[in-house]
């Protein structure tokens, strides 16, 4: 067989005359956008939910102490001696230690600066971490009854509001998740009924020579979950410059958060996950309607 | 084989006007039948019956061993591919070329690309469109755009063909050329079945003829 008889490799015929449809063309610019918005929502849930982890994980389960002097004795012991006994004795501790040294000096630096020597007279700062599910309530009268003069920070006090808030804010933004989702799955069956229509002729006659619904309804929902995953890989890729000025705008607020640690980091991961899921919302929701379309024909 | 027992049909369900009542004929495998009628007889929508494109609404229409009120959509899907129809305004894809709308068909059953491009290639030789095969349908002239069609609803090798006026739209030349093509068809053993108001064509080509009037079959003639 020559070369110009061999048969050549054939691009997919585009049986529907999809190409040319307009809805069809116009779809990746609408998922783009809601892509887009996606991406900002699952950028703020995801530092929401960073941030009321780690408040719950570091903070709600810890008491602040602090002891004047220390070193003063009071009968046999001092009274840093008599604390920590205390919290030795108690079920509730889970693991106590003092500040000192350079963890006493970073907590001072915003109000001291740093590298200073410090020669003020400090109460010693010990940090008491509860144990899980532990009740701090007896704990503290016990503490305080032993010196009126210590004074008890309970953490949880001020950290649980803005855990309440962080955990909010998170689940606004995956109710808007889920809206954009929804909002996404109309706007394809909207866009595929426009297509159905401008090329119903076309379908009817493709049904006619033995099309199955199977069979129209992938051809459709094919091309429908390209556009729509070619839009969502537009709306995430623009909206990276801004979640990235984003981060660096939030950048103080993470350091505060940071416990040493460096805070919560956006999970760009997920974010990547967003254009196969415009994918799938698009395949799907053009599926389901070319196949509720097709009811109409016998 | 084609059976129709006491077959009614209406648009629109229960209380509108009846297309088509009580109607009963049966054509055997390989028939060739005339089907005439004035405009509004009913013939078009007894011809959609037969290609599936219709559920009867009363009576059992039975098609190719089908039972076409009863049947699934799966089984009718099955059903659509033994049936070639020919329509009088072609029903061809204008985005598609002529070489694509023949293939159509033996691309929806899965046939494989190089055995295709020789059917089709065949096929549209022996419709005498040979050195047409990249032309769109806009393209052609009414009776190139029938013969396309007439490919198109032969290349499956259907066990029935079901024509809708498909000489309607051409000069007496075009059309007696596809006259002599669904005769051929029928020759070669496929059931013919051809609805017309040229009733000249009956003394070129004699077989039996079904005639509807107001929905009903009023002759039956040599069936």
């Amino acid at each position: 067989m020559s070369e110009k008889e061999r048969p050549r490799p054939r691009r997919r015929v585009d049986e529907l005359g999809l190409r040319s449809a307009f809805a069809e063309r116009s779809l990746p610019f609408l998922v783009a956008a809601m892509a887009f918005l996606g991406a900002l929502a699952v950028a703020g849930m995801m530092g929401a939910q960073a941030l009321a982890r780690h408040w719950e994980g570091g903070g709600l389960a810890t008491l602040t102490l602090e002891v004047p002097s220390p070193d003063l004795r009071a009968g046999e012991a001092t009274r840093r001696e008599r604390v920590e006994a205390v919290l030795r004795a108690s079920p509730a501790v889970a693991s106590f230690r003092s500040l000192e040294g350079k963890d006493l000096e970073r907590l001072l630096a915003p109000w001291l600066g740093s590298g200073r020597q410090l020669d003020l007279p400090l109460p010693l700062v010990i940090e008491v971490k509860l144990a899980p599910q532990a009740d701090a309530a007896p704990l503290i009268a016990a503490l305080t009854a032993l010196d009126p003069t210590l004074s008890v920070t309970e953490n949880a006090r001020f950290l649980r509001p803005l855990v309440v808030l962080a955990r909010s804010l998170e689940a606004c933004a995956a109710l808007a998740l889920t809206v954009m989702g929804g909002l996404a799955m109309l706007v394809v069956a909207v866009a595929t009924r426009a297509v159905l229509a401008a090329r119903r002729d076309s379908l009817e006659i493709i049904h006619g020579l033995g099309a199955s619904d199977g069979y129209i309804a992938r051809r459709v929902a094919n091309r429908v979950g390209l556009r729509a995953l070619s839009g969502g890989f537009g709306g995430v890729l623009a909206a990276g410059p801004v979640l990235f000025a984003l981060y660096d705008l939030a950048s103080p607020f993470r350091g505060l958060t940071a416990g040493g640690g460096g805070g919560p980091a956006p999970d760009w991961f997920a974010l990547l996950l967003l254009p196969p899921v415009a994918g799938g919302i698009g395949w799907t929701s053009a599926f389901l309607t070319v196949r509720q379309w097709l009811r109409r024909l016998p | 084989m084609i059976r129709f027992r006491g077959v009614g049909f209406s648009y629109g369900g229960e209380g509108a006007a009846p297309i088509l009542r009580e109607v009963s004929f049966t054509v055997p495998e390989g028939g060739f039948r005339w089907l005439l009628g004035p405009s509004g007889a009913g013939k078009s929508s007894l011809l959609r019956i037969i290609y599936a494109a219709a559920r009867p609404t009363a009576g059992a229409a039975e098609v190719l061993g089908v039972e076409i009120g009863r049947a699934t959509r799966r089984a009718l899907v099955a059903l659509r591919r033994q049936i070639g129809v020919i329509f009088q305004d072609f029903r061809l894809l204008p985005h598609l070329s002529a070489f694509d709308n023949v293939a159509l068909p033996l691309r929806l059953i899965g046939r494989p690309e190089a055995e295709i491009r020789a059917d089709v290639t065949e096929m549209l030789r022996w419709v005498g469109l040979s050195s047409r095969l990249g032309e769109r349908p806009p393209l052609l002239s009414g009776g190139e755009q029938q013969r396309v069609a007439i490919a198109r609803a032969v290349i499956t090798r259907p066990r029935l063909i079901v024509a809708d006026e498909p000489t309607g739209n051409l000069d007496e030349v075009q059309a007696e050329r596809i006259m002599q093509l669904l005769v051929e068809l029928n020759r070669l053993g496929t059931g013919v079945i051809v609805a017309t108001h040229h009733t000249a064509f009956l003394s070129r080509h004699p077989a039996p003829v079904l005639r509807l009037e107001g929905g009903r079959l009023i002759d039956e003639d040599g069936a």
